[in-house]
């Protein structure tokens, strides 16, 4: 019995003598080595950002994909464990669908993310399940307007006006607070998650590419993914801005 | 309702419904009892059984297997470059003219649009499968949306599935839309599941009334003008003779384009003609 956990760490039923549930920080552990994902929320809607790296040449472009539809007005992006993070989107569409036939309107994202973190809770609670390696950024645009949540595997969820997960989520936050959201609009934020996607990834230097969603009057109030000429222009605006402070260097 | 008389007598039981008591009580004499034939007063069997007081052997009795709230005939007929389909709105009650602006026509999604005639609360039901069925459609993402033949497909089997449970949707659908490639596509499913695809379709009374007109007018390449003069015809004809529809008309059309459902709308209307005054004088053997 030696190492990190000892032995407090074999099942998310058992605290550690100090009051924390290892399985479940280790679970945050997975979603946090995950490659970055980020959301902003702006004033007209919601913008969802993804970096994946490319692990091998031969892979087709844009698959494994880790933003999903919940609904027409609901997606997630999924940071994490990427298997993981499908249960919980297919999970999210269920509720969506049941909420709908049984209320007869569109799941509230209030009601969606509760759902959502209740169901990662319960994975914290019996000692014979794995809490989800996985985080879910949930885009919402309802009555209330557009939201944005993240929903952790401990199953605490928030509501933010920007945040990020993995790798690289504490550079992101911290262009994310220089930024002025609430002036901001979608189609200035896709720039934006484009350059500081670029941003944060220049070091590593491997390939990736840059998955985005918005939800927002420019996509009729409608969860999809940004077009591919916006995203190409938006990239390319990332890449000269990026040489521009190379230049400056 | 005064108790019925029955028998103290230790044979046959206290409560049991049986012969005359020996001393005819105040209640008796008043209203002195009357045997039925699933009560006769001697006490015996019951001999003859009505239906209906005794409790089918498989559940329940079922109620919701007639319509109730109904449209009438939908029309629709292709025409270059798409469909266009048509049908009145109004929702009978019987032959109360209970509705007056229920829209039957929906649109699935940007190339498919139903319309439906029969009962109104089934076709409030097919709407929201095919709500799911479309947002189900949207969350895969994956650049493909459900063409009218799909859609028209999915149709069929729920349809012919209800009726092979014995409960099934009473209605008459038409499914109208344009492929991915750009074929036009109309088909008809009946409330049994039994279903074709044609040029031009018409349900209810407007088999009768409608198709003979789409045979003799419809093309397949003729233009949208065209077309909707057709079926403003057709509906006119319709309105003449169907006791069940209203003056207030709705025409979608499914094109490459989208599917554009439109406003309401009224028909001129002529009813001085002199065959509506004898209607029969010309049809030998009618009266």
């Amino acid at each position: 019995m030696s190492g990190i956990g000892t032995g407090y760490d074999l099942s998310a039923t058992t605290y550690s003598p100090d009051g924390k549930v290892f399985q479940t920080d280790y679970a945050q552990k997975a979603v946090d080595n995950s490659s970055t994902a980020l959301g902003i929320k702006c004033k007209d809607g919601i913008v969802l950002a993804v970096e994946k790296l490319v692990v091998s040449k031969l892979l087709v472009e844009r698959s494994s994909r880790r933003i999903h539809n919940v609904d027409r007005h609901a997606g997630i992006c999924v940071a994490g464990l990427l298997p993981d993070g499908r249960m919980v989107v297919n999970r999210a569409a269920e509720e969506a669908s049941n909420y709908k036939s049984f209320y007869g309107e569109p799941i509230p994202g209030r009601v969606l993310c509760e759902r959502l973190a209740s169901y990662m809770h319960l994975f914290n609670l019996y000692w014979s399940m794995r809490p989800y390696g996985t985080a879910g950024l949930l885009a919402t645009y309802d009555e209330d307007g557009p939201a944005l949540y993240l929903v952790e595997p401990s199953g605490v969820a928030h509501k933010y006006h920007g945040t990020a997960v993995g790798k690289a989520r504490q550079a992101v936050k911290n262009e994310l607070e220089k930024m002025k959201l609430g002036q901001l609009t979608c189609r200035e934020a896709v720039v934006e998650a484009a350059k500081i996607l670029h941003k944060v990834h220049e070091e590593d230097g491997k390939p990736f590419e840059i998955e985005m969603s918005w939800i927002c009057d420019d996509s009729g109030r409608v969860h999809q993914r940004v077009p591919a000429e916006v995203l190409a222009e938006a990239e390319a605006a990332a890449k000269a801005a990026m040489e521009e402070s190379d230049m400056e260097d | 309702m005064l108790p019925r008389p029955t028998t103290h007598s230790k044979a046959l039981g206290p409560g049991v419904a049986g012969p005359e008591l020996a001393v005819a009580t105040s209640a008796v004499l008043d209203r002195p009892p009357q045997p039925t034939a699933q009560r006769p007063l001697s006490g015996a069997q019951a001999f003859s059984v009505d239906p209906s007081l005794v409790e089918s052997a498989d559940g329940p009795r079922q109620h919701t297997q007639y319509p109730y709230v109904t449209g009438t005939s939908v029309l629709a007929v292709k025409y270059a470059g798409g469909v266009m389909l048509a049908c009145d709105t109004l929702g009978a009650y019987g032959s109360t003219k209970r509705y007056k602006s229920l829209e039957r026509i929906i649109r699935v999604n940007a190339r498919t649009a139903v319309a439906a005639g029969g009962e109104i609360s089934d076709f409030q039901y097919i709407t929201r499968l095919l709500e799911e069925l479309a947002t189900d459609d949207y969350r895969t993402d994956d650049g493909i949306e459900l063409g009218p033949r799909e859609v028209f497909s999915y149709l069929t089997r729920v349809m012919y599935n209800r009726r092979g449970k014995m409960d099934p949707l009473w209605n008459s659908l038409v499914v109208g839309g344009v492929e991915a490639d750009g074929t036009v596509f109309l088909g008809t499913v009946g409330m049994i599941g039994t279903h074709y695809t044609d040029s031009h379709v018409a349900t209810g009374f407007g088999a009768h009334l409608a198709r003979p007109m789409f045979r003799e007018r419809q093309s397949d390449d003729m233009s949208e003008a065209d077309a909707e003069a057709l079926l403003r015809d057709a509906l006119r004809v319709c309105y003449y003779r169907d006791k069940q529809s209203i003056n207030k008309f709705q025409v979608a059309k499914a094109t490459g384009e989208g599917v554009a459902i439109g406003k309401p709308f009224a028909l001129e209307t002529k009813w001085d003609y002199k065959a509506f005054a004898a209607p029969t004088k010309w049809a030998i053997g009618a009266w």
